[in-house]
């Protein structure tokens, strides 16, 4: 069942220090590749730590790994991931005649991967 | 003298550069193998500083590619410069992990070109670029905010892990001249919308809902100037009134205050209004104390590549020269727009990798077109490149200057040569040629390519 979440991209610390390592190798394509999401949305939805979620907005979508975060680090309905390619393949190209798209707080929808 | 040997192939370099982050420490003491090409310590570096010496290697990669092959930097310098000279909206893009001097050249060719010029500014603090010129900006140096300080407003940003040394090095822990007690002497609110490793600094943590930033801005501009704010600002935006109150007062009975905002506020609903109330708070504080606003900038001189296409064309970001001189339009000039709109029909990448950072439709368009790309190592754009460039990394292997967050200007020192040109010297190499190219073909970019260069 799919639900609508609020998608905050931001950075961390691992994905700056992968990306010294480089970006086209297995640990950046990981922290990249890893969302952060409410662990009582994960346990409503039926996810365990490191399950695939299927995200999609109007533009694009991707296929992540989840990680649970406690409740009162990040609100329910609310998601957040690093940059990277994958949080792209979901932005709008309109900047709103300002040269920004939005990166931070757009909704995605969000699906378990079933196996 | 910054430097000095330690042992037969071991080079301590005192006083370095980290170019990681906006932060720009200028106090790395780096332990150099000179056999290795590799830095083997990275003293008083953050993990993020740490990474970006200790992980750095020379790859095993050819000077250069064209269509995937490998080829001599000269080869393609040509293949570049004709791929410019030929295009007819060619876009210029990147230039914040770059030095000043290399920038400086990236303008000179997008002179000659007639193209467009922008740089990751656009898609970080490019909203704030906008705002400021509404709004003007209450500034200060990052040693003005070490010394004076007394409280400290972080907004939409998440230091701990962007910007490590910010705290430690600047804006928090640090004792200064009148905060001889360091943080004990500061009051630190964060502003955001979750809680992050940033948040346990802070002495209060404020969690406003997502995208209203801007309201609760304009509703603590108006307690500071003593009007009546409804209590329903809680349900819109998750912060009680009380609060805000309580903020607004402590901003305006402190002695010296300072918003370091984050792109929290450039890349939500809002952007450019985001920005432009902050920096009306911060100038409404003046009535009643020193208040100060400096955005947190992320790569290592973005902030020259804002000061560096200043002073060169009067604008920072989001420039076009197709009329023969420049004309700034955040929103038609801007990379994503030229891209996305599919105007663009050749593109000169430096140091950044828009491929794997930008919206699907953009990197559709960049797909299609002939790219030509400098980067030290092997990124998604480069993959896509016509032309690629292996160049060497700016404050490691090459010196030149950068511009801190704060505008301050820093020489880099490098630790050790590379095998592979600067990026100053490539686009150097480049404008010279396609000058040429420009001249011989007697196209109307020729002349002002002569004034400019």
């Amino acid at each position: 069942m799919a639900e609508t979440m609020l998608l905050i991209a931001g950075r961390t610390s691992k994905q700056g220090t992968s990306l010294n390592v480089g970006k086209l190798k297995d640990e950046y394509r990981e922290v990249t590749s890893t969302v952060e999401m409410n662990a009582l949305d994960m346990a409503r939805m039926g996810l365990k730590e490191g399950d695939k979620v299927h995200l999609r907005t109007e533009i694009g979508e991707t296929v992540v790994h989840c990680k649970s975060r406690k409740p009162e680090d990040l609100p329910l309905g609310m998601l957040f991931m690093a940059y990277g390619p994958p949080s792209s393949q979901l932005m709008h190209g309109d900047t709103a005649g300002t040269g920004m798209p939005i990166s931070k707080n757009f909704l995605v929808e969000v699906s378990p991967v079933t196996p | 003298m910054s430097e000095g040997t330690k042992g037969e192939n071991i080079k301590v370099v005192e006083n370095a550069t980290c170019t990681f982050c906006g932060c720009v420490c200028d106090d790395m003491n780096l332990t150099v193998d000179l056999d290795a090409h590799k830095i083997t310590k990275a003293q008083n570096a953050c993990v993020l500083g740490r990474a970006w010496f200790t992980e750095h290697v020379f790859e095993d990669r050819p000077y250069a590619f064209i269509d995937g092959k490998e080829a001599t930097t000269a080869e393609a310098v040509e293949a570049a410069a004709h791929i410019l000279a030929e295009a007819r909206f060619p876009i210029i893009y990147g230039l914040s992990d770059t030095t000043c001097e290399a920038q400086r050249q990236a303008v000179a060719i997008a002179d000659m070109i007639g193209g467009c010029l922008d740089t990751t500014t656009s898609v970080c603090h490019g909203p704030s670029g906008i705002a400021f010129e509404g709004n003007g900006e209450s500034t200060a140096t990052l040693g003005e905010i070490k010394n004076r300080a007394d409280l400290i407003v972080f907004w939409g940003g998440n230091p701990a892990e962007s910007h490590p040394r910010l705290f430690t090095r600047y804006a928090l822990m640090p004792k200064g001249l009148h905060i001889p007690n360091g943080k004990k002497d500061r009051y630190a609110v964060l502003v955001d919308v979750r809680r992050t490793p940033s948040t346990p600094v802070a002495d209060k943590f404020i969690q406003v809902k997502p995208g209203t930033d801007f309201e609760v801005l304009w509703a603590l501009r108006a307690l500071v100037k003593g009007k009546r704010v409804d209590p329903s600002i809680e349900q819109k935006t998750g912060v009680a009134l009380e609060t805000l109150a309580d903020l607004a007062q402590r901003m305006k009975s402190c002695r010296f205050g300072a918003l370091l905002f984050g792109m929290g506020l450039t890349m939500t609903r809002g952007r450019h209004f985001n920005s432009g109330a902050l920096l009306a708070l911060a100038s409404d504080l003046n009535e009643f104390t020193h208040f100060v606003a400096k955005p947190v900038r992320g790569h290592g001189n973005v902030t020259g590549a804002d000061n560096v296409v200043s002073w060169s064309t009067g604008f920072p970001f989001g420039i076009n020269f197709g009329r023969g001189y420049p004309r700034f339009n955040p929103g038609e000039f801007t990379t994503v727009d030229t891209l996305s709109r599919g105007d663009a029909d050749a593109a000169l990448i430096i140091a950044s990798d828009p491929a794997s950072n930008f919206p699907k439709r953009a990197v559709e368009h960049l797909k299609r077109i002939p790219t030509i790309v400098l980067d030290t190592k092997a990124s998604v754009t480069g993959q896509i490149a016509k032309v690629a460039f292996t160049t060497a990394t700016y404050g490691i292997n090459t010196p030149g200057t950068v511009y801190r967050m704060d505008d301050v200007a820093i020489a880099l020192r490098p630790a050790f040569d590379s095998p592979y040109p600067s990026d100053e010297e490539v686009l150097t190499a480049i404008k010279n040629r396609v000058r040429e190219l420009l001249a011989a073909s007697g196209r109307a970019g020729a002349p002002a390519a002569q004034k400019v260069a």
